[in-house]
């Protein structure tokens, strides 16, 4: 008989772990995809929205036509997971059977844990780009920005894509001198974290280039409400700061259906996955992808793609009663615009934090790593093409490996430069 | 690796002062790191959240954030960062001998 293959969800890592399993079983597999719409929104693209720079309508194709032939795909809502019946719960009533399950429901936005954010100025003076419709709503408040305090804010750690907030700022910097606004606005970054990014190197160097840019920070701020009235952002520790524009963030959870799956998710609702091979601590047939998973590296499509790979190598191990040796090494690779038609790039895995270098070959590059360029830029609008093209397929992308490889080690003097 | 005596003991921190070996820590130990870092006593409120943290990480490799702090260990986020000013997550994981926590990526 078939192997019943059931994937929850249908965005990045779904359609492509959904194709690649379709490739590779054929008609030894029934394959069905469960997803609540649609309508597949290329989120990289988000964070171009709010300033013109893309339509909305260039970022979202039909869900259903991502697929191959021969998968089937469902819209509607998950319910809940039945570990020990191997059944999902669909809201609309029905119920469907797996011999294995892949969760791919990534990660939600969850305004409403923050007191005050998500009351009547929501959308007015509080905004994010997180979302389509906010990310146009953001737009049209934008437009009509003359000056005043500009406000970004994380509220929390995990959020998805961990560079996008500070791109924004990039962004809005290089925007709002082009309308010859900047002198006029007052720009903070205010961030949970105690600098620009996690992982040192790559911290001090976009914490220098916000500073070359006039982009004041406020770290360690742990956001514990918002007075939408006042316009003022709280944190826990009793700092307030005041804003004309919020640009924030929201908390990011797993969807509701995780906590009412007994034994899957952690207190946040992502999913207790093991790190290296991407199964469920909860069940050995229940494999989880993207930002769904609670592996310590970024919720990033990037990540998403690489961890392709493995899940489904694990998945035919699983199936034929192998032990899984696939084995995810937490590599992450992001690019970030930083205005002005210039991008960075950063390469990273649960170990070995991002340096500069060369990409994907350690000497030849041709993209330069932690450093700014034209090059990476054009790469980063290069990327939705092959977004559609060659990622949600289930393609490997030319010349780019799953598996992290360290950038030689730079001279000592190329490095303490970095860091200045 | 730099070492420090705590509690009349050698043990490995980092370079931010967290122990490398959670296996080497005990709560006199637990006792000095607080009154360093400016908390005169550990009341059972501390406790609550110092054991909790530690017992996340040797179950499952990483400590538990603020926010699920404040949902999971049973004291409200208000009250951690009057137990622990600054960065409760970060502050606990200190003084119950376990790893920075690596935050989110
Ligand atoms: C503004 C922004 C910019 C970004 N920029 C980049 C970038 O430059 N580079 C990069 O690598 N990554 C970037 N990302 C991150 C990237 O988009 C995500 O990491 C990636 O899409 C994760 O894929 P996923 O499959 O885990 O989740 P998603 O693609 O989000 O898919 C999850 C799917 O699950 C469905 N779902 C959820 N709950 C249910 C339910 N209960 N029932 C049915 N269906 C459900 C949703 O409808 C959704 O389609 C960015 C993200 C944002 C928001």
């Amino acid at each position: 008989m078939a192997h019943r293959i059931l994937v929850l969800g249908g965005g990045t890592g779904g359609t492509l772990v959904a194709n690649r399993l379709q490739r590779l079983y054929g008609d030894a597999a029934s394959i069905t995809v469960v997803d609540r719409d649609d309508a597949h929104v290329y989120q990289p693209g988000l964070l171009f929205v709010p300033f013109g720079l893309a339509e909305p309508g260039e970022i979202v194709r039909p869900r259903h036509a991502q697929f191959r032939d021969g998968i089937d795909f469902r819209v509607a809502e998950v319910e809940s997971v039945d570990i020990a019946e191997n059944t999902v719960h669909l809201m609309d009533g029905s119920d469907v059977h797996y011999d294995v399950l892949v969760i791919a429901t990534g990660a939600s936005l969850q305004p409403g844990e923050t007191e005050g954010l998500s009351g009547p100025e929501w959308g007015r003076s509080i905004h994010t780009f997180y979302s389509l419709e906010g990310a146009s709503a953001l737009r049209r408040s934008l437009d009509g920005f003359e000056g005043g305090r500009l406000v970004v804010n994380v509220i929390d750690m995990p959020i998805k894509c961990p560079v996008a907030p500070l791109e924004f700022c990039f962004l809005a910097d290089w925007q709002l001198r082009l309308r010859g606004l900047r002198d006029q606005v007052e720009l903070t970054f205010v961030t949970p974290l105690d600098g620009a990014f996690t992982k040192p190197v790559a911290s001090a160097r976009l914490g220098a280039l916000l500073g070359e840019k006039g982009i004041r920070v406020e770290a360690e701020f742990a956001t514990g409400r918002v007075d939408a009235a006042a316009g003022t952002l709280h944190s826990w520790d009793e700092r307030e700061i005041s804003y004309d524009l919020l640009v924030t963030i929201p908390v990011h959870g797993g969807p509701e259906y995780i906590g009412r799956s007994t034994g899957l998710g952690d207190g946040l609702g992502f999913v207790a996955t093991d790190r290296h091979t991407l199964q469920s601590k909860a069940a050995a047939n229940i494999f989880v992808i993207g930002d769904a998973a609670d592996v310590p590296t970024s919720k990033a499509g990037s990540v998403t793609h690489f961890e392709g790979e493995t899940v489904v190598e694990n998945i035919q191990r699983f199936l034929e009663g192998d032990e899984l040796t696939g084995c995810y090494d937490g590599h992450a690779n992001c690019f970030i615009e930083t205005g002005f038609h210039k991008a960075l790039l950063i390469d990273f895995d649960y170990e070995a934090e991002p340096l500069p270098g060369r990409f994907p070959e350690s000497h030849l590059g041709p993209l330069a790593l932690l450093a700014e360029s034209r090059l990476n830029h054009m790469a980063k609008l290069a990327f939705q093409p092959l977004y559609w093209h060659v990622l949600l397929p289930g393609h490997n992308i030319p010349g780019v490996s799953s598996e992290f490889h360290p950038v030689a080690a730079p001279p000592t003097e190329e490095r303490s430069g970095a860091l200045r | 690796m730099n070492t420090v005596t705590l509690a009349g003991a050698t043990v490995e921190v980092d370079a931010e002062g967290f122990l490398v070996q959670p296996e080497q820590w005990n709560e006199r130990m637990a006792e000095e790191i607080a009154r360093a870092n400016g908390i005169e006593a550990l009341t059972d409120r501390h406790w609550q959240v110092i054991s909790f943290m530690r017992n996340t990480y040797l179950q499952t490799g990483s400590a538990p954030s603020v926010r699920s702090l404040g949902k999971t260990s049973g004291v409200p986020i208000k009250e951690l960062y009057e137990l622990f000013p600054k960065g409760p997550s970060k502050l606990a994981a200190k003084i119950g001998g376990i790893p920075k926590p690596r935050g989110c990526i």
